[in-house]
Parts: structure tokens; C-alpha cells; sequence
């Protein structure tokens, strides 16, 4: 309840909600989780990046679509099943109807030398933005309850593993992930008061 | 390539589409290469270069990337009623295929996701929850420079590809040190690539 009162901002409608994700969705060129980062987080403040690498973990380590999972848990979090339909609505609808144009319009066009060119570019860029994003989550994790110390290393193996060796993800996130959660629950565990645990995280959004 | 879909057929695509809705761990595109085995070798219904279209299609539009899926249900459809020239019934075949993929890819996993992040709303004070996201949290931080080192480490050879990195890399320090809008940097990026110049 009191996280509630201290969010310093939401959304106020599931139409709200529907518009904003449209807005994010049709920026999102080479994939929409910076989108949604820069646009939630930094500008309108609906989460910290604390509970944003939160909920991400579990769209990450569900099944399926993972910005489809991240967003109807955003929405979920604000207005129920509605809520969700609303934000994966308003994530699938627009792109939806634009890239079918796309298709009708130009179905071989994505094979021309220019187009060709021009997603190499975009590419690019977008595995910058990507990259940059990660590393700016990453400036969370000071408050990470299991100390800097502890979770830098996992952040560069778990990139090590998937970025270098190219383990499967499935295993990188049971092995390391199970391995990570043990050490967390230990550390919470550890903690003076589990009371101070649980205020702290309303603490950050304030 | 025109083949008419029974409604058995119609029925396979969403189950197997469903299906991996649950095996894709890491998102649907990881499931991609048993899409392409499914649809393009053992049913015959999409053609190895409408495959590889769809999702290089899906990638130069805006917008999530699980949309390569609605493309493929599209022109499975489209396929089935005769091809685009076909006219109103081919395209309302492509709109099946579409709601059926589309709901099969994303209705199980998100009602599994939805139930699971329920269950942790109501128990977030219990230790192992805030365990798994405390725990997680740098794991996918980490997972996420990757997804964008493999993006670009797709490019192996330095002397030819160094252009691409270094605009990888100053997009990503543009990104990191400004609140300059990200649609500059990617249509930059795309001007430049279509120029030639990298």
C-alpha cells in the first residue's frame, strides 16, 4: 500500500496505458525494450530501474515474447487482465497494421541492395542502444542486497557465457540464475531486521 | 504455391505455434530454426525466402520483434487462398493466419507469465521471491549487453566490418551520455547503411 502512495507517478487509464505502449511500440526500430526503458523509467517515472530489472528477470525467465511478457505485467501491475490487454494491445496493434502495409506494399523489397544497407545500419545502432541500456540497468546494482562485490561477477559471466562461449540461454539462466538466487536468499536472510528488507525498496522510489 | 488449408491444418499451426509459445525461453525468436522446420520443410507451407522475408521485414519495421510470427501466419494464409492476386478470400486467409499464430505464440506464455508474476505479487515478502529478483538482476543485466554484442559481433571480420562496430559503439556512448532521441541515432544509422557506407 505505501509503495503505492510513493510511486510518483502512474498511468491514469487503460487508455492511457493502451496510447503509451502504441507510442513506445512504433518507436521501438531494432527492438523495443530501450524504448520502453527510456520512456518509463527516465521520462515518466512509472518505475525505478530497480523494480524495472525486476520485473524484466521474470518476463526474461518466462516463456514467450519477452517484451510481450514484460509489458502485460506492467499493465497487470496497474489495472488487473485488463490492464495487461490494454498494454500488449497497444504494443502488437499499431506495429501490427504497419508492418502488414509493409508486406503488402513491398513484400520483395526487403531483399534490395539499399533496404539491405540501410537494416545493416540500423542494426547497428540498435545493438548500441541494446548494449547501452544493459550498462545503464547495471548502475542498479549497487543496491542489489547481495553487494556490488558479488553481483558484478555474475553480470560479466552470465555475459560471458551467452555473449562469448554462446551457451544456450535456458542453461545459463537455471545454472548461474539457481546459483545467483541461492546467494540472494542468503544475504537477505543475513540481513539485520527482514523488516528493513522489505521497507527498503519503497525507499528507492521515493 | 497454392495449397488450401483444412481446418485440421489451421488448427495445427496455432498448437504448434502454442507449443513453442512455451519452449521459447529467451524470447520467440530463439525458436525460430523448429519454425523453419515445421513450416518451410516438413508442411511445405511457406518457401525458405518468405521465411527469411518475414523476419527480415518484421526487423526494418517498428515495433516488437515477435512480429515476424504475424508475417509468416500472413503469408501462410495468403499462400493457402492462391497468392495476393487472389483477391478478398486469400487476404482474409492471411488475417486468419495471422490471429491464429499471434494468439498462439503469445496466449500461453502470457497467461503463464501473468499467473506467475500474480503469485509473486502476493507473495513478495517471502525471502525466496525477493531472492529470484535480487538473484536475477545482474544475470540479465548481463544477458543484455550480450543480446547486444551478439547483434553486433555478427560482424567477425575487423577490417571489413570495423565501420560497423564504431557506430555500435558511439551509438551506445550517445546513448549513455545524452537524452538525445533514439529515433535520431537509428535513422542516422540507416542513412548511413543505406549509403553504402558500411
Amino acid at each position: 500500500m505505501s509503495s503505492e502512495a510513493q510511486e510518483s507517478r502512474h498511468p491514469q487509464s487503460k487508455t492511457e496505458l493502451f496510447m503509451v505502449f502504441t507510442f513506445l511500440a512504433l518507436q521501438g526500430f531494432g527492438g523495443v525494450l530501450t524504448v520502453v526503458q527510456r520512456e518509463l523509467v527516465e521520462r515518466r517515472k512509472w518505475m525505478t530501474k530497480v523494480q524495472f530489472v525486476e520485473e524484466w528477470s521474470v518476463a526474461q525467465v518466462m516463456p514467450g515474447p519477452n517484451v510481450v511478457n514484460l509489458c502485460l505485467m506492467i499493465g497487470g501491475k496497474y489495472f488487473g487482465v485488463a490492464g495487461a490487454l490494454a498494454a500488449v494491445g497497444g504494443l502488437i496493434c499499431g506495429p501490427l497494421v504497419l508492418v502488414l502495409g509493409l508486406a503488402i506494399l513491398f513484400g520483395g523489397v526487403a531483399d534490395n541492395a539499399v533496404a539491405q544497407g540501410a537494416l545493416k545500419g540500423m542494426g547497428a545502432v540498435a545493438a548500441g542502444l541494446v548494449i547501452a541500456t544493459g550498462l545503464k540497468l547495471g548502475t542498479s546494482l549497487p543496491k542489489n542486497p547481495m553487494g556490488l562485490w558479488t553481483a558484478i561477477p555474475f553480470a560479466v559471466i552470465s555475459f560471458a557465457c551467452v555473449g562469448i562461449f554462446r551457451w544456450p540461454l535456458p542453461w545459463v539462466l537455471l545454472g548461474l540464475g539457481s546459483l545467483a538466487c541461492l546467494i540472494a536468499y542468503r544475504a537477505l536472510k543475513q540481513l539485520p531486521s527482514r523488516l528493513d528488507a522489505k521497507t527498503s525498496p519503497d525507499q528507492e522510489a521515493s | 504455391m497454392s495449397l488450401p488449408l483444412s481446418p485440421q491444418d489451421w488448427f495445427d499451426l496455432f498448437a504448434h505455434f502454442a507449443f513453442l509459445s512455451l519452449m521459447g525461453i529467451g524470447g520467440a525468436i530463439t525458436t525460430a530454426p523448429e519454425m523453419h522446420r515445421y513450416l518451410v520443410t516438413e508442411k511445405n507451407w511457406l518457401t525458405d525466402s518468405s521465411f527469411s522475408s518475414s523476419i527480415a521485414l518484421a526487423q526494418s519495421a517498428p515495433g516488437p520483434n515477435v512480429l515476424f510470427i504475424a508475417l509468416m501466419g500472413w503469408q501462410v494464409g495468403i499462400n493457402a487462398g492462391g497468392g495476393l492476386s487472389a483477391g478478398a478470400p486469400a487476404w482474409w486467409l492471411g488475417l486468419l493466419g495471422v490471429v491464429l499464430t499471434m494468439l498462439g505464440i503469445m496466449l500461453p506464455s502470457s497467461i503463464l507469465t501473468y499467473k506467475a508474476t500474480k503469485w509473486a505479487h502476493v507473495n513478495r515478502d517471502l525471502t525466496s521471491v525477493q531472492a529470484f529478483k535480487s538473484g536475477m538482476a545482474p544475470i540479465v543485466i548481463g544477458l543484455l549487453v550480450s543480446t547486444g554484442w551478439l547483434l553486433s559481433a555478427a560482424h567477425r571480420d575487423f577490417s571489413q566490418d570495423w565501420k560497423i562496430w564504431l557506430v555500435t559503439a558511439v551509438a551506445a556512448g550517445v546513448m549513455l551520455r545524452t537524452s538525445i532521441h533514439m529515433m535520431w541515432l537509428i535513422a542516422a544509422g540507416g542513412i548511413l547503411g543505406a549509403a553504402g557506407l558500411l
